[in-house]
């Protein structure tokens, strides 16, 4: 183990042994005390870190759409981390610049019907990061007419009202595009849920907010009906501690 | 022209539970057994491995263990009115691929039918007379009874190392089991799982409501085991990440875990991967398979002679290959005709979630199979003639994972979105349980399978299309369930509670999860106009082609389908063995 504090079951079981519960809440404090060390070196501020991503998929008013939307769907006010502290862009930019983007997994031959009946699913000829991108076109160039500016040039609380109305699909995008809202939504909470090596959650920020442990995958010792409150902070799959 | 590989005695389509068995059993009978997999080849190592697994995004929503609908997917409408469009993205159910299929990611509720269910059309006509079933309601007996499958059961189970609590042995009814069930001749082969805070809380409200709450036969199991064939499993840890994954822990029985192991190191066993076989090939009299034509992993199209054939791949896959090859007579729906794709039926679910905000479920410590149920609403229990509706649900409440991008229950008026959803799921994160409906969906006239005119796979040939949608009668019984299950929610004084159930008039719905239960479209019978296979699960044409799996239930069972599916392949296989290799010909 060395003078690190213990991080999963596996370290802190040794095989032979049996489970010492008051050992665990001991390294769990421990684990406690090291975390409110992290991040001296570690003093780029959340914009600063997008400002120096370079996106490997949108150009630059589709990221300037992306950074501003993702920070309205989850705001950085009140506690817990935003969709920037997360880097949730990060993950999005990524996804869509490989096979969920090209929806390589999905059967995309025609005949397609875009205007079906929803509840037969997704029905687009476009795969997501083509979506993505008519849809911020589209949404821009409706901004510009109704609002006089672009998505990410109004005011916080006018591009919410913008989201509410793309969210109720007030603002008019072919049927193509119709799935785009939701597509939207659904990355940005997997960015801020996922787990780090794709781009969001940075430092597992979400999973701390939420008490969720990531990557540990082993619970037998809590697997009773006590409802005690799970001491340990999450772990990635890459073993980095949040 | 195709290349043509060496004779086998078995060719066996699809190596996933059924495969497997039928694999193991027809290679302890002497046979050389071949089987095609048109995945890829999967192990516990390095496939499942920690802490690759322990991902949510990529195998729980991405979903990396599935099939992709790029290789293979179907058409799906609501009526035969309406045009099929392709199923593109997977939701509403996730077919298995590669070796193990669906039983490497099964969340592992192993149930067996009731009594009652197996003989449902006799069970329906006599108890409450033949006026109960709808106009177009087709529902059936299955051709083999309780009592026959039984050791069957009794065999799948041990070869799992199920984890539950017996109720009914031998016609004693045991506390702390299901009183409903049918009788066992022995218990489980491993005490149950232990139980977690939500399941022990529902289990307090039900009794409290003189119901009768036992724990859910778990292929998660609770202790060390080794099976029949000398296979070793491991007590699950409650990593959380099951259902959609792979097991990290040698803890969740599967193909890999139970049979693979030891099947592949018979000398007349084999498989070949990412071989996807397209086609029954068929003697001139068409009584006789010659074998199957497969595509390999080169693109390449080779014949397989063999002198048996198994269908084991996935339901879907079954009544496809049929139709593809010309056994037995398409159904026609305008005439009720035919039996191949007839009583295509799926699963009516339903729940209520509960929120308590000062009570800590770590959802996170979770097993597959982790659920606390009562049985007191089942098909064996419900007056079909008083309550207008035949079916029946189990209710349980489990506590299966907490991943957090797919399991974040909020409470009603919490935003999807913004300040109020940051703040919601902060606060209710590990706060909520819930209460499940997991009910039968019968099978009618109008919903099945078939070819589809415009669309074709990757080989160029017709995809399947189904054709389904939600009947008023299934849902009524999940509305009856809906009045069970909130009073014991009710009695449980969450801060707040939220439920979904179908209503009137709700049409199928592709997009959201619901279960891979998909069943019929190849049933089983005794009347060879009514079923596509007999009670042997031989197909009533040729003699030497069976056909395993879900697609011979003749309607959905209200329970969880593999128990069945794995006590009906050992009921096939000893026919197979004891009858059909000593004089093949049609059994019935």
């Amino acid at each position: 183990m060395g003078d690190r504090p213990p991080t999963t079951w596996r370290e802190l079981v040794p095989p032979a042994a049996l489970p010492d519960r008051r050992f665990v809440l001991q390294a769990a404090l421990g684990g406690g005390a090291l975390l409110s060390t992290l991040g001296p070196t570690e003093a780029q501020t959340p914009q600063a870190l997008l400002d120096g991503y370079k996106p490997a998929y949108f150009n630059t008013a589709e990221w300037a759409f992306i950074r501003t939307a993702c920070a309205r769907l989850i705001p950085s006010e009140g506690d817990g981390p935003g969709a920037t502290e997360a880097q949730v862009p990060v993950f999005i930019d990524r996804e869509m610049a490989g096979d969920f983007g090209k929806a390589s997994d999905w059967y995309m031959t025609g005949p397609h019907n875009p205007s079906a009946d929803p509840l037969l699913g997704y029905q687009s000829p476009l795969p997501p990061a083509q979506i993505y991108r008519e849809s911020i076109a589209a949404i821009d160039a409706w901004c510009k007419k109704e609002k006089d500016k672009a998505f990410a040039e109004l005011e916080p609380t006018v591009q919410d009202e913008v989201l509410k109305e793309l969210q109720a699909k007030k603002i008019p995008l072919k049927p193509e595009l119709r799935d785009f809202f939701v597509l939207l939504l659904q990355n940005t909470k997997e960015g801020y849920f996922a787990d780090p090596m794709y781009g969001g959650n940075y430092r597992m920020a979400a999973w701390k907010y939420i008490g969720f442990p990531g990557a540990r995958g082993a619970y037998r010792e809590w697997a009773n009906d006590k409802g005690d409150a799970y001491p340990l902070g999450p772990v990635s799959v890459s073993g980095d501690r949040g | 022209m195709a290349r043509q590989e060496k004779k086998t005695d078995a060719v066996i389509v699809g190596l996933g539970w059924t495969g497997a068995i039928l694999g193991m059993e027809l290679a302890n009978a002497g046979l050389q057994v071949l089987a095609l997999e048109r995945g890829e080849d999967r192990d516990t190592v390095p496939d499942f491995a920690y802490p690759k697994m322990i991902d949510e995004l990529k195998y729980g929503v991405r979903l990396g263990l599935m099939q992709r609908p790029a290789d293979s997917t179907l058409t799906i409408r609501h009526s035969a009115q309406d045009t099929a469009l392709p199923y593109r993205s997977l939701g509403s159910f996730l077919p298995g691929n590669g070796v193990g299929g669906a039983g490497v990611h099964w969340n592992g509720h192993t149930w067996r039918a009731l009594p009652e269910e197996l003989r449902l059309k006799s069970y329906v006509t006599e108890k409450f007379g033949a006026n109960v079933i709808p106009e177009g309601m087709t529902i059936e007996d299955w051709g083999v009874t309780y009592d026959e499958l039984e050791p069957h059961y009794d065999r799948f189970e041990y070869l799992c190392g199920i984890s539950g609590q017996a109720g009914n042995l031998g016609g004693q009814t045991h506390a702390g089991g299901n009183p409903f069930e049918g009788p066992r001749k022995r218990g489980y082969p491993l005490p149950p799982l232990p139980t977690l805070l939500n399941g022990k809380m529902f289990g307090d409200a039900a009794k409290a409501m003189g119901y009768h709450p036992f724990p859910l036969p778990s292929a998660n199991l609770s202790d060390a085991y080794t099976n029949e064939y000398g296979m070793q499993l491991g007590p699950c840890n409650f990593c959380g990440f099951c259902e959609r994954f792979g097991c990290i822990n040698y803890s969740k029985s599967s193909p890999q875990t139970c049979v693979l192991g030891a099947l592949k190191r018979k000398p007349n066993f084999s498989y070949r991967t990412r071989s996807e076989v397209i086609r029954v090939e068929l003697s001139q009299d068409r009584k006789t398979a010659t074998g199957v034509t497969y595509i390999d992993a080169k693109g390449e199209e080779v014949f397989q002679p063999a002198d048996l054939v198994v269908l084991a791949a996935y339901q879907f896959h079954n009544v496809h290959l049929m139709l593809l090859s010309g056994i037995g007579k398409p159904y026609a729906p305008d005439t009720g005709e035919g039996v191949v794709g007839k009583n295509y039926a799926y699963q009516m679910t339903g729940g209520t979630s509960l929120f308590f905000k000062d009570v800590n479920f770590n959802p996170f410590v979770g097993a597959g199979s982790s659920a606390t149920v009562i049985d007191d609403f089942s098909v064996n229990q419900v007056d079909f003639g008083k309550k207008g509706f035949i079916g029946g649900s189990y209710i349980s409440s489990g506590q299966f994972n907490g991943q957090p991008i797919r399991s974040m229950a909020l409470p009603p008026g919490t935003p999807a979105w913004g300040a109020g959803w940051k703040k919601g799921i902060k606060e209710w994160y590990g706060h909520s349980m819930s209460i499940s409906s997991h009910g039968s969906n019968m099978s009618y006239r109008d919903c099945y399978l078939d070819l589809d005119p415009t669309y074709r796979g990757k080989y160029g040939q017709p995809m399947l299309r189904l054709t389904f949608d939600w009947k008023p009668n299934d849902i009524r019984m999940t509305q009856f369930m809906r009045s069970k299950i909130e009073p014991i929610a009710k009695s449980m004084n969450p801060t707040n509670w939220a439920s979904g159930y179908k209503g009137d008039g709700a049409h199928y719905d592709v997009r959201p999860y619901q279960t891979t239960h998909t069943v019929g479209g190849a049933i089983m019978g005794v009347d060879p106009t009514r079923s596509a296979v007999n009670r042997y699960l031989q197909t009533w044409d040729v003699h030497n082609v069976f056909v395993m799996g879900a697609s011979a239930f003749p309607q959905n069972l209200q329970y969880n389908p593999t128990g069945t599916v794995g006590a009906l392949a050992y009921w096939s296989a000893r026919a197979i063995r004891e009858d059909y290799l000593k004089n093949p010909r049609p059994l019935m």
